[in-house]
């Protein structure tokens, strides 16, 4: 099957929407203008015109309210953050009204808005380039909020965000953009609502988002060669949470780790710990071990943003623990490292 | 005998009347929902709406009585939403402050001061793509003119080049507070000078002026392809909440009221339709049988049911019919 980027997924979504709808439109601050939002916008302006891929003041908070508007008169508006942090400018509108418009209009009047929003990491980002803030998207009743990890998943998923009928805030990390992988060409959805089990495994559950998923593929990797073998549910879409697959994971092995690609308190992690505690309670070896940021803004530096995000080694050595291993030697494997790609700015 | 302004009149009439009626039946405390009455702007919310016509989006706020009835003429609904019962818009979702009835083109109220005005520049970018010719109008207070996302709607507007209409209600009250404390600006009208919209200011209470003002900035929106902004003044007659006058407290005094009250709305436009030809027993009929109509209102909304509980649940996301 054909390979492609996660970007050029997401690009190829918007794409074929655009094509099969003339409803959908894209746009957001500098989505026409020369970095393309990292090139996932690439030649839209040109094939689909300026009235259906433009760029907007620099007013989040307005340009939200203003897709709400174009929704309920028809439209299915894509509105893109450069990064998430951007989007806490609007949360009045994605709170107050986005939210609750249908409910008002008692599940009568379709709200089909879409928010794609970038979650930022690394080469100096620092505390207002790198939230993911999807726990508190996924808090309000009236959004959906879709993390999509692989490339092919990317595009189903966004297809279908497109085409729901509700609104949907979609988050992408930034680092995910190289992921390659096998995505077919004509258009296909993916359900929201629907996790994914990333790898099978018998041993222990790890349930991880995002970028964590890289992550945890990673620990499962090393972990295998020590005979362990970890399962790795991907939700996917955290809003609505279909629990089914963790739960039924963790009632076979009976160890759960949640990775998130956010801070725990009050976060995604500590959902899924209370969901795997009620309905798993019975057949958990071990309780429930939550992996996150640090509780701390994002420090700039790399040697303290090190320290601040989780990784695979920290993945491992929780899985050790949970299942009374010995520490593995870690010193001669070899860990991602985005320098190695990403050289910034941006 | 002109229809228009007899039409304009009713419109108003109903709006005073269903007020009042909210007045007398508060005190029973079977109507739970913050009143944010309209008493004094009847001549705005009646020339806006009867100028976009039933084709034109309305967006309001949590001062929406006048507007909803304005743009509805149902007060079935009206007083059903009110009593949060099965008969109104939303059936009891949405209460005084939410009121709305997008399929009648009244498209959202919100409580959150200017929230709806971004709404309302949105759907105009719609009708623009859909080429529908359908006009939207947002609705305010001047307390809105100091929310960053007035400016942020407004900007986007202007340079996006959307015949969108901005209607000021400007009562000089936000809350209980006035300009002085409010406003680093002289008045918005100059400061709009400089932006890339038509200006319109209008204090007049007569709503034959407002209708027409309204209908020239329509047609201004729609040939210039530019926003229309107006700033129509009046006095707000009652407490910022509430169904009670507040002249005791101290921010504002009868005697300014008083001044006001001499050029009513209903007063003015009902001495011209006497000196139009209709009759004192003319008019008198057809207050009666708005009065008969309302209160026929709130006796069906008072019988009418609560929705069942399980009804908490249904509606949070879109069902298809």
């Amino acid at each position: 099957m054909r390979r492609i980027d996660f970007c050029g997924a997401i690009r190829e979504a918007m794409w074929q929407e655009m094509e099969r709808d003339p409803s959908v439109f894209v746009y957001g601050i500098g989505v026409p203008t020369h970095a393309k939002i990292f090139g996932s916008v690439t030649g839209l302006t040109e094939r689909f015109g300026p009235d259906r891929c433009f760029d907007t003041p620099i007013s989040e908070e307005a340009m939200t309210g203003f897709g709400l508007g174009a929704a309920i008169n028809g439209m299915r508006p894509i509105h893109i953050h450069i990064r998430v942090d951007f989007l806490l400018l609007a949360m009045n509108q994605l709170v107050n009204m986005v939210s609750s418009y249908i409910y008002s209009t008692r599940g009568q009047q379709r709200v089909p808005l879409v928010i794609r929003a970038v979650v930022g990491r690394g080469w100096g980002q620092g505390y207002q380039h790198s939230k993911s803030l999807h726990s508190y998207f996924a808090h309000i009743p009236g959004l959906k909020v879709v993390l999509p990890t692989t490339p092919r998943d990317a595009k189903g998923l966004l297809i279908s965000a497109i085409r729901d009928d509700n609104p949907v805030v979609f988050i992408e990390h930034r680092w995910l953009y190289w992921a390659v992988d096998e995505v077919p060409e004509e258009p296909f959805t993916i359900p929201l609502g629907k996790g994914n089990i990333l790898r099978h495994g018998k041993d222990i559950t790890v349930i991880a988002t995002s970028w964590m998923c890289v992550e945890a593929m990673k620990a499962a990797d090393i972990l295998a060669r020590e005979g362990v073998s970890m399962e790795i549910i991907d939700p996917r879409t955290i809003a609505p949470f279909d629990d089914s697959l963790a739960v039924e994971s963790v009632r076979k092995t009976g160890h759960c780790i949640v990775a998130d690609n956010d801070w725990l308190d009050c976060g995604f992690s500590a959902e899924v710990a209370a969901r795997v505690s009620e309905k798993c309670f019975g057949q958990l070896k071990s309780p429930v071990k939550r992996i996150g940021f640090a509780p701390t803004p994002c420090p700039t530096v790399r040697c303290l943003e090190n320290e601040f995000y989780p990784n695979a080694a920290k993945i491992i050595r929780a899985v050790e623990e949970r299942l009374k291993l010995k520490p593995i030697d870690l010193s001669k494997e070899d860990f991602y490292s985005h320098e190695r790609r990403f050289k910034g700015p941006f | 005998m002109d229809e228009l302004s007899l039409d304009l009149y009713k419109k108003m009439y109903m709006i005073r009347k269903a007020e009042e009626l909210i007045i007398k039946h508060y005190p029973e405390d079977e109507m739970k929902t913050p009143m944010h009455m309209s008493m004094g702007e009847e001549a705005i919310a009646a020339a806006v709406c009867h100028a976009l016509g039933p084709e034109g989006q309305v967006f309001g706020y949590y001062r929406s009585h006048a507007i909803f009835l304005a743009k509805t003429r149902d007060p079935d609904m009206f007083f059903g939403e009110l009593y949060g019962k099965v008969t109104g818009t939303a059936r009891g979702r949405a209460g005084s402050m939410h009121l709305a009835a997008p399929d009648k083109g009244f498209m959202h109220a919100s409580a959150v001061v200017a929230s709806s005005i971004p709404v309302a520049v949105g759907a105009a970018f719609a009708n623009k793509q859909k080429r529908n010719g359908r006009l939207c109008c947002a609705i305010f207070g001047d307390g809105a003119l100091e929310e960053g996302v007035f400016w942020e709607s407004l900007n986007a507007a202007c340079v996006m080049k959307l015949p969108v209409l901005f209607v000021c209600a400007d009562n000089g009250l936000a809350v209980h507070s006035k300009p002085e404390v409010r406003h680093g600006f002289k008045t918005i009208t100059e400061v709009l000078t400089n932006f890339e919209c038509s200006v319109f200011q209008e204090d007049s209470t007569d709503v034959e002026v407002l209708y027409g003002l309204m209908s020239e900035a329509m047609e201004s929106a729609k040939s210039k392809g530019k926003p229309s902004f107006l700033t129509l003044r009046y006095y707000r007659y009652l407490d910022h909440i509430g169904i009670a006058e507040d002249f005791d407290v101290g921010y504002r005094s009868r005697a300014e009221f008083e001044e006001w009250l001499r050029r009513d709305p209903l007063v003015l436009q009902r001495k011209r339709l006497l000196s139009n030809g209709w009759t004192e027993p003319l008019l008198a009929e057809e207050e009666k049988r708005i009065d008969t109509q309302l209160e026929d209102s709130v006796r069906k909304a008072r019988e009418a049911p609560f929705p069942p509980p399980s009804e908490l649940y249904t509606g949070v996301f879109y069902e298809a019919d």
